[in-house]
């Protein structure tokens, strides 16, 4: 895809009025697959809004907003395979949704009765990454045993403007490079890493910063799920040719606080968060369908209900999270149970039961 | 049997390991051509192609990092560190991710990397080439931390490191790299790489050791013969998980119980020992459980580490005292 003349500027299919831009560079826009899109957009702000909701009830630990990423998220996981194996950090509410996480499983983590899920292999999406960039290079090692086995797969891994500070981010960047490795790089360029503007953390963009490890990059407006669609689709194309890794800034925003503990007032103006607003990623989309009445009868209407379940799901699968028992734990630490844990499980059972006796 | 030096009898458990696992992947810094700086890997790179022996960019974190997306994906990586004081660039990688992942994925994603480490001193190194680490790992659960002490140790836990399954610190005292021993390929024969083994048995008191001070400790042993004292030798191996039932055993029998190692001793690994054995075989001890370790400095340039590590007559000094009582 042609980069803009500036390369400041991000590639943009939609502009924030709906509009379309003439050159979709050969995606296809049909409404089936804007439609579809949508769909994605609005089941994750659903899932969003809900999960924070049940945070402020208590009900969730944290929870880490991915309101007014949706655009960034659904554009690129949807130009992927579900075979390709994706590694997220935190916020990938979107990406997961998509991939087939439920929400149940998707609350676990941070209802704090797992530390994951879901299972990784069979949905080809990793935990998420709470130690940023710490997941970058298992991505790059991840994409080295796609290219032993020989297969065609696209590894991908999200990540933040705050991470691509990390010595890991830097160290993947050049390794991936190095060796050629089969590895898609998303930045969520969300403007904040917590309190930190961009402005802040960098002095030179991350798909600037890319050129110079020697990856391929694109900057895209994260806030356009068509253009993040398109750009990833030629991302994914060129990594999968064996032409190399690729890193793929998306310009977006964080339009919620970094996660239910924080508060964005203390840091940032309205003035800002209104203008991102004026570029809100589902209602560019909804203009569109406005505009080219790409709407079917009914379909939206079926939507909301299909939004309305899954806040249902989301609130029922809480009240379903029964007890946890401490003693499973001891399982899964190692390939066995050693003479430490053996003896600490026998312990602390033995301690348990003891109550139970005085119970009853 | 072959007589072999520990760097050669580890380079024929990685041939083995090569051989026999087509998932088996080496990776570090100049393990390819060079062979490694100590030459453990030498000659792997030419039978096993540059796919499989893999010379790495220079960095620790991602040595590990990469590892572990490699064992995601099927493949059983064994990754080689330099030396010991380079291993802290990769502390993240091993502690928050290498060893929590098969926990907090409930058993879904086990990660079976080796990492190998290079440890202790006694070369004359320069900073940062003589450490022992081993206590920052051994208290992070999820981790398997192993030391060998011989040729024929080396060779076997290292092949039994890799068919373990878990995440495994792999110490190897390069101070003992070049000295020789008879080594059997047989696995049938080696001990279970989790267990501790008896050196030398002995009556009067147990030496709990590991590592580079094992063949110390058996030098003392020997001098504490020739002055009427059986000193029984304990190599623990596995330092994560530990085995006190043969510690215990020991002290049960001799009653007084020693540990050294070259590490400093405040938080070490022999604050752990001490700890079990006084637990299980508090009226067994006839004396307080002693420690000699390395001293709570950071280790010293290379003129001083005569005086900084644990030698026979400062072991033999302590079991002097363990014997007073």
């Amino acid at each position: 895809m042609e980069q803009p003349a500036n390369p400041a500027d991000p590639v943009r299919l939609l502009e924030p009025d709906g509009t379309l831009r003439d050159d979709p560079s050969g995606l296809d826009v049909t409404p089936e697959l804007v439609r579809d899109l949508y769909r994605w957009m609005r089941l994750t702000r659903r899932l969003d809004t809900e999960a924070f909701s049940l945070q402020r009830h208590g009900e969730l630990g944290l929870w880490a907003p991915s309101l007014g990423q949706e655009a960034a998220q659904v554009g690129s996981i949807t130009a992927l395979r579900p075979t390709d194996h994706v590694f997220p950090s935190y916020r990938e509410h979107a990406a997961a949704l998509v991939r087939g996480v439920t929400p149940a499983q998707m609350l676990e983590q941070w209802r704090g009765v797992s530390g994951c899920g879901w299972d990784p292999a069979a949905l080809h999406l990793h935990a998420y990454t709470v130690v940023l960039a710490a997941h970058l290079p298992h991505a790059t090692g991840y994409a080295m045993g796609v290219q032993r086995d020989g297969t065609d797969e696209v590894v991908t891994a999200y990540f933040g403007d705050g991470a691509s500070s990390q010595g890991d981010a830097n160290e993947a960047f050049n390794w991936a490079a190095a060796c050629n490795a089969p590895v898609l790089f998303f930045a969520q360029n969300n403007q904040y890493a917590i309190s930190t503007p961009t402005r802040l953390q960098m002095r030179t963009p991350m798909h600037r910063r890319a050129r110079g490890f020697g990856l391929e990059s694109y900057l895209v407006d994260g806030n356009d799920v068509l253009a993040v669609h398109a750009v990833t689709r030629e991302a994914v194309a060129h990594i999968r040719s064996g032409a190399g890794p690729v890193l793929i800034e998306a310009l977006t925003y964080r339009a919620g606080p970094h996660t239910s503990s924080d508060d964005p007032t203390r840091y940032r103006d309205q003035a800002e968060a209104d203008a991102w607003l004026a570029r809100d990623p589902v209602a560019r989309v909804e203009k569109l369908l406005d505009a080219r009445n790409w709407w079917e009868p009914g379909w939206r209407e079926a939507l909301d209900q299909e939004c309305d379940r899954l806040g249902a799901e989301l609130r029922s699968a809480v009240q379903a999270f029964g007890p946890v028992e401490l003693g499973d734990l001891f399982d899964t630490v190692l390939s066995t149970r050693t003479d430490l844990l053996n003896a600490q499980k026998a312990d602390y059972g033995d301690f348990v039961a003891g109550f139970e006796e005085v119970a009853s | 049997m072959t007589r072999l030096s520990l760097s050669a009898a580890l380079n024929s458990g990685l041939r083995h390991v090569l051989e026999e696992d087509p998932k088996a992947v080496i990776l570090g810094e100049d393990v390819g051509p060079l062979g490694g700086v100590f030459r453990v890997t030498d000659g792997l790179s030419k039978d096993f192609g540059s796919d499989r022996v893999i010379d790495t960019p220079l960095a620790e974190s991602s040595i590990v990092g990469t590892a572990i997306g490699l064992a995601m994906r099927g493949y059983h990586p064994i990754c080689e560190i330099q030396f010991d004081g380079f291993v802290y660039p990769a502390f993240n990688q091993i502690v928050s991710q290498l060893a929590k992942m098969r926990a907090r994925t409930a058993g879904k994603v086990p990660l079976p990397v080796v990492v190998r480490i290079p440890c202790g001193g006694g070369i004359g190194a320069v900073e940062h080439h003589s450490e022992s680490n081993e206590a920052y790992f051994a208290h992070t659960a999820g981790l398997r931390v192993v030391i060998c002490s011989d040729p024929q140790s080396g060779h076997y836990m290292l092949r039994q490191a890799m068919m373990s399954g878990d995440p495994v610190i792999f110490y190897e005292p390069k101070r003992r790299y070049w000295e020789k021993g008879e080594v059997s390929s047989d696995l049938r024969l080696a001990p279970a790489f989790d267990r501790a083994v008896v050196a030398r048995p002995g009556t009067d008191a147990t030496v709990v050791c590991y590592g580079g001070m094992v063949s110390t400790c058996l030098e003392a042993a020997a001098t504490a013969h020739e002055e009427g004292h059986e000193l029984e030798v304990i190599d623990l191996r596995s330092l994560s998980p530990l085995d006190l039932d043969t510690v215990t055993a020991s002290v049960r029998k001799t009653g007084r119980c020693l540990v050294v190692h070259e590490a400093p001793g405040f938080a070490g690994l022999g604050a752990e020992v001490v700890s079990g054995v006084t637990e299980r075989c508090f009226y067994h001890l006839e004396a307080p459980v002693l420690r000699v370790t390395g001293f709570d400095m950071p280790y010293p340039s290379a003129k001083y580490e005569n005086q900084y590590l644990p030698d026979a007559d400062r072991v033999l000094a302590a079991v002097d005292k363990l014997l007073e009582f």
